[in-house]
C-alpha cells in the first residue's frame, strides 16, 4: 500500500499531535497541575504512527507506561486523553485510570499499562478472538527494550508462534529501561535477532525514520492478515524526556538529549522528505500545526475546566459488597 | 431429580452446555486436549484429570492446548475476553498462580474499574484447590483467599456437583473475571445434577443444614467435613446449622449474620492458612455486624499456618478433620 498525499498529511497530523500533547503536559506537569506519574513519548512519534497507519479501529493495540503516542497514533479522542490525565470525570477512563491507564476499546486501544511486559499476553488474546471470530483483524503489542527482557514477552511471542495468531509484536527500543541502559540489560545487539529463537520473522528499523517503521510494519501486518503469524518489529529511537516526568536524567551524556533534538527529529525528517519529494508544500504542513497548536490548547481548557469525579464514582464499575 | 453424576462430569458437563449455546465460549489450558502436536491421538488426556475429555470432539479447535506459558495463555484468555469471546482458562492448580498472577490482579480485575466502566472481561480461570493427594507444598495449597482479597475479581468454591455445575454456568455467563476452584479431593464425589442447564446465583450461600445451637461456615471439601462432624454432634443433642457460602466474592454476609443471630455460637471452618483467610475474614464479620448475636468466642479451624507437608502423617494432621470441627463446636457449645 502505498502512501498517498492524505496518508503522508494524515501520518504527519498524528506525529504533530503526538508531540505538541507530551511538550504541552511537560510544560503543564512542571507547573503542577497534573497528579500521578507521567511518561512521555515525544521524540517517538514516527514508531506509533509508522505503526498505526496501518491498523483499522477493528484492529487492536496494547501499549505500555509510556502510552500516550499510542493513544493517538490509534484514534483515541485528545480531549478524552487530556481530561483523564488530569483526573477529571470527562476523561477517557472517567478519571479512574489516568496516564498510565488510558485505555478505548472502541478505537482498539487496549490500554497503556502500568506493568513492564503487560501486554504482549493480552495481545495474544485479542489476535486469537480475532482469528476465531474471522475478522481478519490484527493485534499489535507495543513493549520496550525493558520489556524485551521479561518473561511475559517472550512466553507470548512463543504462543503466538505456536497458534499461528495475526500478531506484531513492536520493540521500541529507546535505549533506556528507566535508567539502565539497554546496552547493559539486552543480551544482544538487536531484539529483533530474538525473533529467530520463536521461529517469526524479526527486523531492525531506524525509529527516527517514519517510512522505514512503516516499511516494516505493511509486511509484518499482511503476513499477519493473510494467516501467516507474528512477526517482530524492533524500532531504534529515541526519548526526548527522561523515564518519567522529574527525572533529572544524569545517566545520559550532558548533551545527549540535545543532539538527538536537532539531528534525529523524526518529525523533522518527515517534514523535509514529504516536502522535497512528495508534492506538499510547507504551507501545508504550517497549517496542520496551526490546527494541532489549537486542539492541545483547547483540550488543555478543557480538561482544567472539567469536573472531578463525584465521590460515588469511587465504588462504581466494580463488585463491591462490605 | 434422579440422576447422579461426578463433581468432574458436572464440570465436564457445564463446559459442554455453554459450548453448545454460545459459540463465543472457548476452553484453553495445558493439556486440556492433550495430544496437540503429537504422533498419537488427540484428546489423549482431557485435562490433567480428564475433566475436559471428550469436549475436543465436539467443538475441536475451540479447546486449545497450551505450551507450558501461564502467563500468556491466562493473559491471552484475559485480552480475549476483552474482545469478545468468554475463554474459559483451565490454570491446572492454583499454587501456579505464581507464575501469571499480575496478568489475574494487575490486569484482569482491574479493567472495568481502571477504564471507568468501558471494558467488561468475561474470563473464568478454573482451578484445582486442595490438600489430601500427598501432593505436597506446591500442588495442595487452597490460596482463594489471596483473590478473594482482590477487588474486580470474583471467586467461587463449589461443595458438591450440583453447585459445581451452576455456579460454573453462571460463571461463564458472568461479566467479570471469576476465579473458578475445585477441589481436587471432590471430583470423584457423587451427586444428583439436573441434566438440564441451570444456573446459581453468586453471592448466595447455601444452608447445607438447618440447626439451632452452633453455626458452622464451611468451604469446599470442609462442608462435608462439617456434615460428618453434624452428624455425629446431633447425637450428643447439639444441632448444628452449616452454611456453605459457595462464592467468597461476593459473599453473602446476610445469611452468615441472621443464622449466627439464632444460635449465638459460630464455627467457621477452612482448609486456607489461618492468617488474613476466609476464617478469620468471616470471623471479622461477625465481630463488627453479630458482636450482640454471640454468646461465645468465635473459633476457627484451619490448618496450622505452614506450608502442605508431604507425608501422609502430617497432611492428615494438616487437614482440618471432622473430629477437629467436632471438638471446636462443643467447646463454643459448653461457653457459657
Amino acid at each position: 500500500m502505498a502512501l498517498s498525499r492524505e496518508d503522508l498529511l494524515e501520518a504527519y497530523r498524528r506525529m504533530k499531535t503526538i508531540r505538541e500533547f507530551e511538550e504541552r503536559v511537560h510544560v503543564e506537569f512542571a507547573k503542577g497541575g497534573i497528579p500521578g506519574f507521567v511518561h512521555l513519548y515525544a521524540g517517538e512519534e514516527a514508531s506509533a504512527a509508522g505503526v498505526c497507519m496501518h491498523l483499522t479501529d477493528d484492529d487492536k493495540i496494547a501499549s505500555t507506561h509510556r502510552g500516550h503516542g499510542h493513544c493517538i497514533g490509534k484514534g483515541v479522542d485528545v480531549h478524552g486523553m487530556m481530561a483523564e490525565i488530569y483526573g477529571k470525570r470527562t476523561g477517557t477512563c472517567r478519571g479512574k485510570g489516568g496516564s498510565m491507564h488510558i485505555a478505548d476499546l472502541d478505537t482498539g486501544m487496549l490500554g497503556a499499562n502500568g506493568i513492564v511486559g503487560g501486554g504482549p499476553p493480552l495481545v495474544c488474546g485479542a489476535a486469537l478472538a480475532a482469528k476465531i471470530k474471522g475478522t481478519g483483524g490484527v493485534a499489535v503489542a507495543f513493549f520496550g527494550d525493558g520489556a524485551s527482557n521479561q518473561g511475559t514477552t517472550l512466553e507470548s511471542m512463543n504462543l503466538a508462534s505456536v497458534w499461528k495468531l495475526p500478531a506484531i509484536f513492536v520493540a521500541e527500543n529507546n535505549g533506556y529501561a528507566e535508567a539502565t541502559a539497554a546496552k547493559f540489560s539486552v543480551s544482544c545487539a538487536d531484539i529483533s535477532t530474538r525473533a529467530a529463537g520463536f521461529g517469526m520473522p524479526g527486523i531492525t528499523v531506524d525509529g527516527h525514520d517514519f517510512f522505514a517503521v512503516y516499511d516494516a510494519m505493511r509486511d509484518a501486518v499482511e503476513r499477519a492478515r493473510q494467516g501467516g503469524g507474528p512477526s517482530l518489529v524492533e524500532v531504534k529511537l529515541d526519548r526526548f524526556f527522561g523515564h518519567f516526568e522529574g527525572d533529572n536524567q544524569s545517566y545520559r551524556a550532558p548533551d545527549e538529549v540535545k543532539q538527538v533534538r536537532e539531528q534525529k527529529d523524526c518529525i523533522r525528517r518527515f517534514a523535509q522528505r514529504v516536502t522535497t519529494g512528495h508534492d506538499i508544500s510547507p504551507q501545508e504542513l504550517a497549517a496542520i500545526d496551526d490546527d494541532v497548536a489549537a486542539l492541545i490548547e483547547d483540550a488543555v481548557a478543557q480538561a482544567l475546566a472539567a469536573p472531578d469525579p463525584l465521590p460515588s464514582d469511587l465504588t462504581t464499575d466494580v463488585y463491591i459488597k462490605y | 431429580m434422579a440422576r447422579k453424576i461426578l463433581f468432574q462430569q458436572a464440570i465436564n458437563e457445564a463446559l459442554d452446555q455453554e459450548m453448545a449455546r454460545d459459540s463465543t465460549v472457548i476452553v484453553m489450558g495445558e493439556d486440556v486436549v492433550g495430544g496437540t502436536g503429537a504422533n498419537g491421538e488427540m484428546d489423549a488426556w482431557g485435562g490433567v484429570l480428564g475433566v475436559t475429555k471428550g469436549l475436543y470432539g465436539k467443538y475441536g479447535n475451540r479447546i486449545m492446548d497450551t505450551p507450558i506459558s501461564e502467563s500468556a495463555f491466562v493473559g491471552a484468555a484475559i485480552g480475549a475476553a476483552t474482545c469478545g469471546l468468554r475463554p474459559v482458562c483451565e490454570l491446572m492448580f492454583i499454587d501456579f498462580l505464581g507464575v501469571c498472577f499480575d496478568q489475574i490482579y494487575n490486569q484482569a480485575a482491574k479493567f472495568r474499574y481502571m477504564f471507568g466502566g468501558k471494558a467488561k472481561t468475561p474470563v473464568v480461570i478454573r482451578t484445582m484447590i486442595g490438600a489430601g493427594f500427598r501432593a505436597a507444598a506446591q500442588h495442595s495449597q487452597c490460596l482463594y483467599p489471596i483473590f478473594t482479597h482482590i477487588p474486580g475479581l470474583k471467586v467461587v468454591i463449589p461443595s458438591t456437583p450440583y453447585e459445581a455445575k451452576g455456579l460454573l454456568i453462571q460463571a461463564i455467563r458472568d461479566d467479570d473475571p471469576v476465579i473458578f476452584c475445585e477441589h481436587k479431593a471432590l471430583y470423584a464425589m457423587e451427586g444428583e445434577v439436573p441434566e438440564e442447564s441451570y444456573t446459581i446465583p453468586f453471592g448466595e450461600a447455601n444452608i447445607v443444614r438447618e440447626g439451632s445451637d452452633v453455626t458452622i461456615v464451611a468451604f469446599a471439601r470442609m462442608v462435608g467435613f462439617a456434615q460428618k462432624a453434624a452428624a455425629a454432634l446431633a447425637k450428643e443433642g447439639i444441632s448444628c446449622e452449616i452454611i456453605d457460602p459457595r462464592t467468597t466474592s461476593p459473599l453473602d454476609e446476610d445469611t452468615i449474620l441472621e443464622s449466627v443471630e439464632n444460635t449465638g455460637r459460630l464455627v467457621i471452618v477452612d482448609e486456607a492458612s489461618p492468617r488474613c483467610g476466609m476464617a478469620a475474614d468471616i470471623a471479622a464479620l461477625v465481630a463488627q455486624k453479630g458482636f450482640r448475636s454471640l454468646q461465645a468466642p468465635i473459633e476457627m479451624v484451619t490448618p496450622p499456618h505452614t506450608p502442605v507437608p508431604f507425608s501422609g502423617v502430617l497432611e492428615d494432621l494438616y487437614i482440618p478433620s471432622p473430629a477437629r470441627i467436632e471438638a471446636a463446636v462443643r467447646k463454643v457449645a459448653e461457653y457459657a
